[in-house]
């Protein structure tokens, strides 16, 4: 609060008034539901429910299937954050460095971000369609039997590559302007003190960007449990079967398509739990290591 | 005579060294920009070919004579069994979908986090908590009980029940409140002497000096709006309902079953009014949006 | 116009910090007083007291015959400068002067008339149609002041107006800021931790220190006459020189100085000696070991030791010096004597021997 705020009493109520409704109902009414709901078992006939204790959290942890979801969104969440971080960050120190077309290189390299997770998805479809994909035609070339839908380890393959290529965009803006806020004296130093490029990169520049990296990792590990739905639902064409799916998949199929609401919402809970220990690690870590201000 | 020994003196400059790792550099970006750019070339090309070419030899080198034949079809006549989701339709809802978004993650924003920052509130600690607690955990992870709640309420395949659920996130709040603290206190207490309440000190000064940050904001919001895909597939299940980025469901859906040729054409050119406005604003205005997401998370 | 008051005036932060011990002055019509002190000493917290923006914890304001202690900003008849001028970025000059009058519901043509005054006397004709981006420092700072003029307030207020501004321009807006009070005739409280701003325009200074008042007084009572070692060491650049001396038996003596003094006090005390009245002196009793000399053009600094203590002395420019050993006498009727422990002044009951000639003086 500013030192000398105004003293209206019935004023600032009001103009919280609009966003504690709305998060009061559509946010905390939820998320109590959803635990409340993890706790009873629903009539599959839509005729009340029964209250089964942790039975719902159970189930889940004897799951082999859920224990299977939860493996491939791990390897998912890792190999996606790790590619599309590597490949901004190499974009970005190149697009940094280049003197000629800097400005021409960040649009061609940004506007990806305003492109639809589905839509993503569908331009996969083509890319990897069975009969003429031209990069199922490349993999053949190869002597790779590329196979969309049918292959786990295809769909998958294609999954990351498309979640990738979407998410590259984001990581690329925040590194470029990471790399464009370290002061230009700093790197005037590292010039005078280090021959070596490479030197120069990872013993100042890397550090530097440490912050930015910290930060986008948290951002790419929510996109990638949360914001690939819209990629993978579209590369499963609506139709899962025994292609991989992510954990926020499976709550949406459980919950929405097999009415399993008591499962579904135990999964939710899950989730939260794992969002939310994420959010401290974050907060812990933002104050206690990075910080260089 | 003096620019005579000046020239006889002048050391020699060696020319500037060609350098190999420059040449890498624009290889490395030119390729990046590529592996962004090919895909969606794709979308268009294909979107100008008849479909039974497409169909048989898929995406070619050249492009087709289709383009406004199947522009004409997805903008106009409707797909799917009502006849209500012509493309005219959804680039509408999605329309409003993007817009009420950001207008109303905007307004509801800027006023809550005014409330927090420039008043003396008894409560103001447990209200910050209460909406920032909301930044921790998305939508997706609350999905179904949100889906129950807003059918109770009967918002389902309304703009209501399409909106507001998805504004119950603080991301805006979060923003404003940063921005506002940034803001010199000298400004208030100006203003203050100057006699400005707090609703003209709002309108006069804050509005106006936000001006850039509501832009950012705005840019962020409409494309965050107009690309949502879980909530609106789960709320609308009427087809006149249906957003560009929802009907790529049915899209694909279509494409995937039946034994007629799939209309590739005019699923494309749908895809690519799906992909416009939101890239069209952010090329043009970029330097606000870039401004605007990386200042936000700080 | 308006005489101020503050009675026992006491600001206690709601985490217990008493920011300023109960304090009490008055302002005269038309007086100019400067509240000098270093950060953290409480004088911007009085200063906004004094505005409104802060909550009095206890005592009275009174502007005038009122006391205004729960007026609202607007409501006191003030104006403000501040230190980084709050002046609105998206307005133009002209509409940053004229907000408060708009918002005083002022009728059009009037603003218009101040706003062209304002503008005449403060040089800013030419820019009233510029947003104060475009402007420099010192034309941002005349804004401010503009904004403060028209409003025609009882009181000016200045929290810091001209630290941030570099130190030509900051000498030549002190010279504008007195000459327009002067001109006006406006009661001006003016704060700052900067003592050569306090010293040139004050009618009055009020040094603070932790939150208290440490003295009240003219600036050459303030320099001349220090009630504390805080105030001997903050005013007056170079500082004056404070040092250990012992007292016994009507006998003051530091290192080779032995001073006659009517007092029967005894023990340690702490000596101020301001460095103008340290003399080069061949016959003079101390001896200094002079370390460094500070040319500065009109005048000369130096730096040394006298029996282990540091000691600077002021010098004019035509006098010889070099490093090493040198004998220094004092004039004597400046000193100034303090408590050892509270730093309080002690001598003003004292005096020093009368009977003594212009030479022994020097001692």
């Amino acid at each position: 609060m500013k030192r000398a705020g105004f003293a209206s009493r019935w004023l600032p109520i009001l103009l919280l008034v609009p966003q504690l409704s709305i998060i009061l109902v559509f946010f905390y009414w939820p998320a109590a539901y959803a635990v409340k709901s993890s706790f009873y078992l629903q009539d599959p006939f839509g005729f009340g429910q029964t209250f089964v204790g942790l039975e719902n959290y159970a189930s889940l942890s004897n799951s082999a299937e859920y224990f299977k979801v939860t493996n491939f969104t791990v390897i998912f969440t890792v190999l996606v954050t790790f590619f599309s971080l590597a490949l901004a960050l190499l974009l970005a120190v190149k697009a940094d460095k280049v003197i000629r077309g800097a400005k021409t290189y960040r649009t061609l390299l940004m506007w990806v971000y305003a492109v639809a997770p589905p839509v993503a998805g569908f331009v996969g479809l083509l890319l990897f369609n069975q009969r003429w994909g031209p990069l199922t035609e490349f993999f053949g070339s190869l002597g790779w039997d590329f196979n969309l839908r049918a292959d786990y380890f295809d769909t998958a393959f294609a999954m990351v590559v498309v979640s990738v290529w979407k998410q590259v965009p984001v990581n690329f803006i925040f590194f470029l302007s990471g790399l464009q806020s370290i002061p230009k004296s700093v790197r005037e130093a590292a010039l005078i003190d280090n021959r070596s490029a490479s030197g120069r990169f990872w013993d100042v520049t890397f550090p530097l960007l440490a912050p930015t990296g910290f930060f986008l990792l948290i951002i790419n590990i929510t996109y990638a449990l949360f914001d690939t739905f819209g990629v993978i639902d579209t590369l499963v064409q609506g139709e899962p079967g025994n292609n991989p799916m992510t954990l926020v998949y499976k709550v949406y199929v459980d919950g929405f398509r097999g009415n399993d609401l008591g499962g579904s919402s135990a999964q939710s809970v899950v989730l939260m739990v794992l969002v939310l220990a994420l959010t401290v690690f974050q907060f812990r870590m933002v104050e206690k290591r990075i910080h260089y201000t | 005579m003096a620019d005579i020994s000046l020239s006889a003196a002048a050391p020699v400059v060696p020319r500037r060294r060609f350098r190999w790792s420059t040449v890498v550099d624009h290889a490395i970006l030119i390729t990046g920009a590529l592996i962004m750019f090919l895909p969606l070339l794709i979308l268009v090309q294909t979107a100008s070919t008849p479909d039974v070419e497409t169909m048989k030899y898929g995406p070619g080198l050249y492009f087709g004579d289709q383009l406004d034949d199947n522009f004409r079809k997805a903008l106009f006549e409707a797909s799917g069994f009502s006849g209500e989701n012509t493309g005219l339709a959804m680039f509408k809802n999605s329309m409003i979908l993007g817009l009420g978004f950001a207008f109303g993650k905007i307004i509801i924003g800027m006023m809550a986090a005014y409330a927090i920052v420039y008043f003396r509130l008894r409560f103001a600690t447990f209200a910050f908590w209460l909406i920032f607690t909301t930044l921790l955990l998305p939508l997706e992870v609350r999905i179904l009980p949100s889906y129950e709640i807003t059918q109770k309420l009967g918002l389902l395949n309304t703009y209501t029940g399409l909106i507001v659920p998805l504004i119950a996130s603080a991301t805006a709040t979060f923003f404003f409140r940063q921005f506002f603290r940034s803001v010199p206190e000298e400004l208030v207490e100006a203003a203050r002497i100057d006699g400005a309440g707090p609703v003209k000190f709002f309108i006069d000064i804050l509005v106006p000096l936000s001006q850039t940050m509501i832009a950012a904001m705005f840019i962020i919001m409409f494309v965050y709006g107009w690309n949502q895909y879980l909530w609106p597939t789960m709320v609308t299940t009427e087809e006149g309902m249906y957003t560009l980025v929802r009907g790529i469901k049915q899209i694909v859906q279509v494409l995937q079953g039946g034994n007629e040729i799939p209309e590739y054409g005019r699923a494309n050119v749908l895809a690519i009014i799906a992909v416009l406005p939101p890239v069209a604003i952010v090329i043009f205005f970029q330097s606000w949006f870039v401004k605007g997401l990386t200042e936000s998370d700080k | 116009m308006a005489q101020v008051t503050l009675d026992s005036v006491r600001k206690i932060y709601p985490n217990g910090v008493e920011a300023v011990t109960p304090a009490s002055f008055q302002i005269k019509d038309g007086e100019f007083v400067v509240l000098v002190g270093p950060s953290g000493c409480g004088k911007s917290t009085l200063l906004r007291m004094i505005a409104g923006l802060e909550d009095i914890t206890e005592g009275a304001l009174c502007i005038g015959d009122n006391v205004v202690n729960t007026l609202d900003p607007a409501d006191r008849d003030i104006a403000m400068v501040f230190q980084n001028y709050a002046l609105y970025p998206h307005m133009t000059v002209r509409k940053n002067i004229a907000y408060g009058l708009k918002n005083r519901k002022t009728p059009k043509d009037v603003i218009a008339q101040k706003v062209d005054e304002a503008a005449k006397m403060l040089n800013l004709t030419d820019y009233l149609d510029r947003k104060p981006a475009q402007l420099s420092g010192g034309q941002r700072q005349r804004v401010a002041m503009g904004r403060a003029i028209v409003r025609d307030p009882a009181l000016f207020l200045f929290d810091e107006p001209l630290s941030n501004l570099d130190a030509k321009l900051r000498n030549q807006m002190r010279i504008e800021i007195k000459a327009l009070q002067r001109r006006l005739g406006v009661t001006s409280i003016y704060v700052t931790h900067d003592q050569v701003e306090a010293m040139t325009m004050a009618d009055r200074i009020i040094v603070l220190n932790g939150g208290r008042i440490e003295q009240i007084g003219t600036p050459s009572e303030i320099y001349h006459n220090p009630a504390s070692t805080f105030v001997a060491s903050f005013m007056g650049a170079p500082p004056m020189n404070l040092v250990g001396a012992e007292m016994q038996d009507g006998t003051l003596s530091f290192a080779g100085l032995e001073l006659p003094l009517a007092s029967s006090m005894r023990g340690p005390v702490t000596l101020g000696l301001r460095p103008e009245d340290l003399i080069i002196d061949s016959h003079g009793p101390l001896a200094m070991e002079v370390e460094l000399i500070e040319e500065l053009g009109a005048h000369r600094l130096l730096h040394g030791q006298v029996d282990g203590q540091r000691l600077t002395v002021h010098l004019a420019k035509e006098e010889q010096v070099a490093l090493g050993p040198l004998r220094l006498s004092c004039r004597v009727q400046n000193l100034c004597l303090f408590h050892p422990e509270t730093g309080q002044r002690m001598d003003g009951g004292f005096a020093f021997n009368p009977a003594q000639t212009r030479t022994e003086e020097r001692v």
